[in-house]
């Protein structure tokens, strides 16, 4: 696990600033900041720097930072006058997403981000506007997430023309609950992304009474199926993202047949393993279940949408807890920076080929077990 | 869309609604205590017999199974939502989206001569008389123009017979005449010969235009030459090594076989289909006689021979099932038809079972006559002089044919969404409609269902293959590698 936000001391600054890291010829541990939000401009100037130790400087400067260590150039980061450090992005990461919102539509059970009501849009959007233009060109993917990153409105298009044009060759794969969609003018403003773009969108279940409970939102299910179908007529790639808890194990396979029928349209299809932490400590009664406990029904799923010829990811599982078969489906989906080993793993043949499980979780699976 | 503030955790109850309304669904006893219920996007239910009657009369569903299995099916709806409703008009519109393809199939009849006598031909000759049985140049060049015509971007050009490599001459011509006019299609070519003429110079060609052939084998060596006669020698000696010579020349993949069950096949489904397999096929149509002339002259006789192919075709993929089993791909081709029906939301291009029926909506014939058919069967009535489906002549142009009387009979009576005794039936989403069929044996293109062989013969195979895919998941795994197969 490693931490992108982090609290030290700052002097000198007043607000707040987003920058690139650039090491300094003069100072040995520490980086300058460069190119500010508020002096687009001038992209050299340095405005801030960021070390390890206190500088006698009169710039902007945060130190005593508990992840200064893994601060490298390239990075971009957001400081404020409280000595708030967060990374925003890095360089050397496969898994760098621009945070939309805290806020929902939903309140599904076992969300690992709860939604907070908090009006945060113009904190995120300055913070992304200002990210975009410093990430590197040859970025492969940004993920995009909230939250509900559509609840943004129009300036959502705003970021994602942004990327268009600044990172024309980077994929950006945005995870939305597709309700927006709903209204087909917003499937159609999606058109003009469809080469670059991915959404993934979240389907619980083949029925409405199972996937509106787990949202906890009436009509989530006609809302979120009428947007895919709306996407799928300007042929927006979709990824579907199936979660595996109790409540909507039983149907999976139902689930899976659904998909076949009536979204053939899809992209690929992601059965997740739960990241157990956030409201779905709350709802541990109603969501656990064991691995072992629908490896048979995960089978026969992944088998059936794979003769159908959609793509299957397993995610967040580790290979250990999959039947063998199941392994190649497997995808090292858990972000770099949540992404963590038990110590009996070091023990294991197969973990360079495993994506771990979430350092995020609050409780993991017995079933865990070096192959 | 409003934010959701912070909330306490509601109950599944909360999102249920108890009330429901039904959407348009057909049913039929799938056997002695099940109903099969379809919805109108062609996903079906099986309950309980008793299921239709409670969910008609809006009793509560307490089977909570049922209730999921109903509304996922698109076969009730809840109270307050109308959404689902574009899902569902999405699903028909999927289904009937081939029809934006019209016409992609055109068989061309470049002549009669043949040099078998298979006594279940309708048509051939053995004749060296060119003038009166082969395709003529001039009439030939008008049948390219209206191909071309087709709404279609893709398309298959087919020859046929008699023996089309008896004219090979003449196909020659076609294929490349039509490679010259053609802008803006994609066309494949295929040659559907007796397998019994080929050297160097079709080679050749069909490797220079990569033409596929399809040819005949009913069985093995005794019954393929039972069916199938040469003047001199063995057809089925010629054929095997035609396949071969093929096989070898084309690649493997570039030639498939078709059999037709004739009285005595009935007697062997294995050694059939052992014959297809041992000659390296990995497929089989099981394909009844066309029932066309000897047949209509006895009715009675024909409905018992749709039971006797039923039973053949049941002992046949009961076979095929076992091979499948003990881990060998061999595919059932019509049941892959139906299959595709029902296990995808696509339809089949499979022109003999669809609504609407697959004459003229999906294929046109050019006969040899220089007239203009309906498909493959209506030209075979006109040898009976039974000229019902002959649109008009291949220079009439395109609009005068297609609104021709002729056309407009088949179109009338080429729905089964609105055929008596289709459009109430459970499996009329599977099936299809053929007015070409109805009118050869019951002398009306609209048609009688309960005393039609086409019904009895697709209804019976549908509802066999539905109790199929619910014995086992074995069998269904097998099915789905079926349909996902080239």
């Amino acid at each position: 696990m490693i931490n992108l936000s982090s609290r030290g001391k700052v002097e000198n600054l007043e607000g707040q600033l987003v920058g690139k890291l650039r090491p300094s010829k003069g100072i040995k541990y520490g980086f300058e900041l460069v190119n500010s939000l508020y002096d687009p401009t001038n992209e050299d100037r340095v405005v801030a720097l960021v070390s390890q130790e206190r500088l006698n400087s009169q710039l902007p400067n945060i130190f005593n930072l508990s992840n200064y260590k893994i601060l490298a150039e390239g990075d971009v980061v957001y400081i404020n006058d409280q000595g708030v450090l967060d990374i925003l992005y890095r360089r050397q990461s496969k898994h760098n997403t621009l945070f939309i919102t805290d806020q929902c539509n939903s309140y599904c059970l076992m969300c690992s981000q709860p939604p907070k009501n908090k009006d945060d849009f113009d904190f995120h959007y300055f913070r992304n506007k200002c990210l975009i233009p410093l990430m590197d060109e040859e970025t492969e993917v940004i993920g995009i997430t909230g939250g509900e990153p559509f609840l943004l409105g129009d300036r959502m298009i705003e970021i994602l023309e942004d990327l268009k044009s600044q990172l024309p060759q980077t994929t950006i794969h945005l995870l939305t609950n597709g309700k927006v969609f709903a209204w087909n003018d917003w499937a159609e403003k999606m058109e003009q992304f469809k080469e670059n773009l991915i959404l993934a969108v979240p389907l619980y279940s083949d029925n409405f009474v199972d996937h509106d409970y787990i949202v906890q939102s009436n009509g989530a299910f006609r809302q979120t199926m009428l947007g895919l179908h709306n996407l799928a007529k300007y042929q927006i790639h979709i990824e579907l993202r199936v979660v595996l808890q109790r409540p909507t194990i039983k149907r999976i396979e139902e689930l899976s047949l659904f998909i076949t029928k009536n979204l053939p349209f899809v992209e690929s299809v992601a059965f997740m393993g739960l990241e157990f932490t956030g409201l779905a400590i709350a709802n541990k009664d109603k969501l656990w279940i064991e691995p072992s406990e629908y490896a048979s029904a995960l089978k026969k799923s992944v088998f059936l949408l794979d003769r159908f010829g959609i793509r299957v990811n397993i995610f967040n599982m580790p290979l250990c807890v999959l039947e063998p078969e199941l392994r190649d489906f497997a995808t090292k989906s858990i972000s770099d920076w949540k992404r963590s080993y038990l110590d009996k793993c070091e023990h294991c043949s197969a973990k360079s080929d495993c994506g771990g499980v979430f350092g995020t979780s609050r409780q993991l699976t017995n079933e865990i077990s070096p192959l | 869309m409003e934010v959701v503030k912070r909330q306490k955790f509601k109950p599944k109850e909360h999102y249920n609604s108890p009330g429901y309304k039904l959407l348009p669904f057909k049913y039929l006893h799938i056997d002695s205590t099940n109903e099969l219920i379809v919805g109108a996007s062609g996903d079906y239910v099986i309950a309980p017999i008793g299921s239709v009657e409670a969910i008609v009369k809006r009793r509560p569903i307490s089977n909570e199974k049922l209730m999921r299995d109903l509304h996922a099916k698109h076969i009730i709806i809840d109270e307050y939502e109308s959404g689902g409703l574009d899902v569902i008009a999405n699903r028909i519109r999927t289904k009937k989206d081939h029809l934006l393809q019209l016409s992609s199939l055109h068989i061309f009849v470049l002549t009669l001569r043949c040099n078998h006598t298979c006594h279940y031909c309708q048509v051939s000759r053995v004749t060296q008389d060119k003038q009166s049985f082969d395709l003529k140049k001039t009439d030939l060049d008008h049948a390219i123009e209206l191909m071309l015509k087709s709404p279609s971007k893709f398309i298959t050009m087919e020859f046929q017979g008699g023996e089309p490599l008896l004219a090979f001459d003449l196909l020659k011509y076609a294929v490349e005449t039509t490679l010259s006019l053609n802008t803006d299609k994609r066309i494949n070519f295929v040659i559907c010969t007796n397998g019994t003429i080929y050297n160097e110079e079709i080679i050749k060609f069909c490797l220079k235009y990569d033409i596929l052939i399809s040819t005949s084998l009913d069985g093995p060596e005794f019954l393929h030459d039972s069916n199938r006669k040469l003047r001199k020698g063995s057809s089925y000696h010629d054929v095997i090594a035609g396949i071969q010579y093929f096989r070898n020349a084309l690649g493997k993949d570039r030639i498939s076989a078709l059999m037709t069950a004739s009285s005595l096949s009935l007697k062997y489904p294995q050694e059939i289909i052992n014959a297809y397999l041992e000659n390296g096929f990995h497929n089989i149509f099981l394909r009844p006689i066309s029932p066309y002339g000897f047949a209509l002259k006895s009715p009675k006789k024909n409905y018992y021979e749709t039971q006797q192919f039923l039973e053949f075709y049941e002992k046949a993929f009961e076979y095929i099932l076992q091979i499948n089993l003990k881990g060998t791909f061999f595919r059932e081709d019509f049941a892959s038809v139906i299959l595709k029906k029902i296990l995808t939301p696509f339809q089949s291009n499979y022109v003999d079972l669809q609504s609407p029926a697959g004459a003229i909506n999906s294929v046109l014939v050019y006969n040899y006559d220089g007239y203009v058919y309906a498909s493959d069967e209506s030209r075979m009535l006109a040898e009976q002089n039974d000229y019902s489906f002959r649109l008009g002549h291949v220079s009439d142009g395109y609009k005068k044919l297609l609104t021709s009387d002729e056309a407009l009979s088949v179109f009338k009576n080429s729905l089964n969404e609105a055929l008596n005794g289709c459009s109430d039936c459970a499996v009329s989403d599977f099936c299809g409609a053929d007015p070409v069929f109805h009118h050869a044996i019951q002398g009306d293109a609209y048609g009688h269902r309960p005393t039609s062989g086409f019904c009895e013969k697709n209804m019976s195979i549908i509802k066999y293959l539905i109790r199929k895919l619910e014995e086992s998941t074995s069998v269904r795994n097998i099915f789905y590698e079926w349909i996902s197969a080239k």
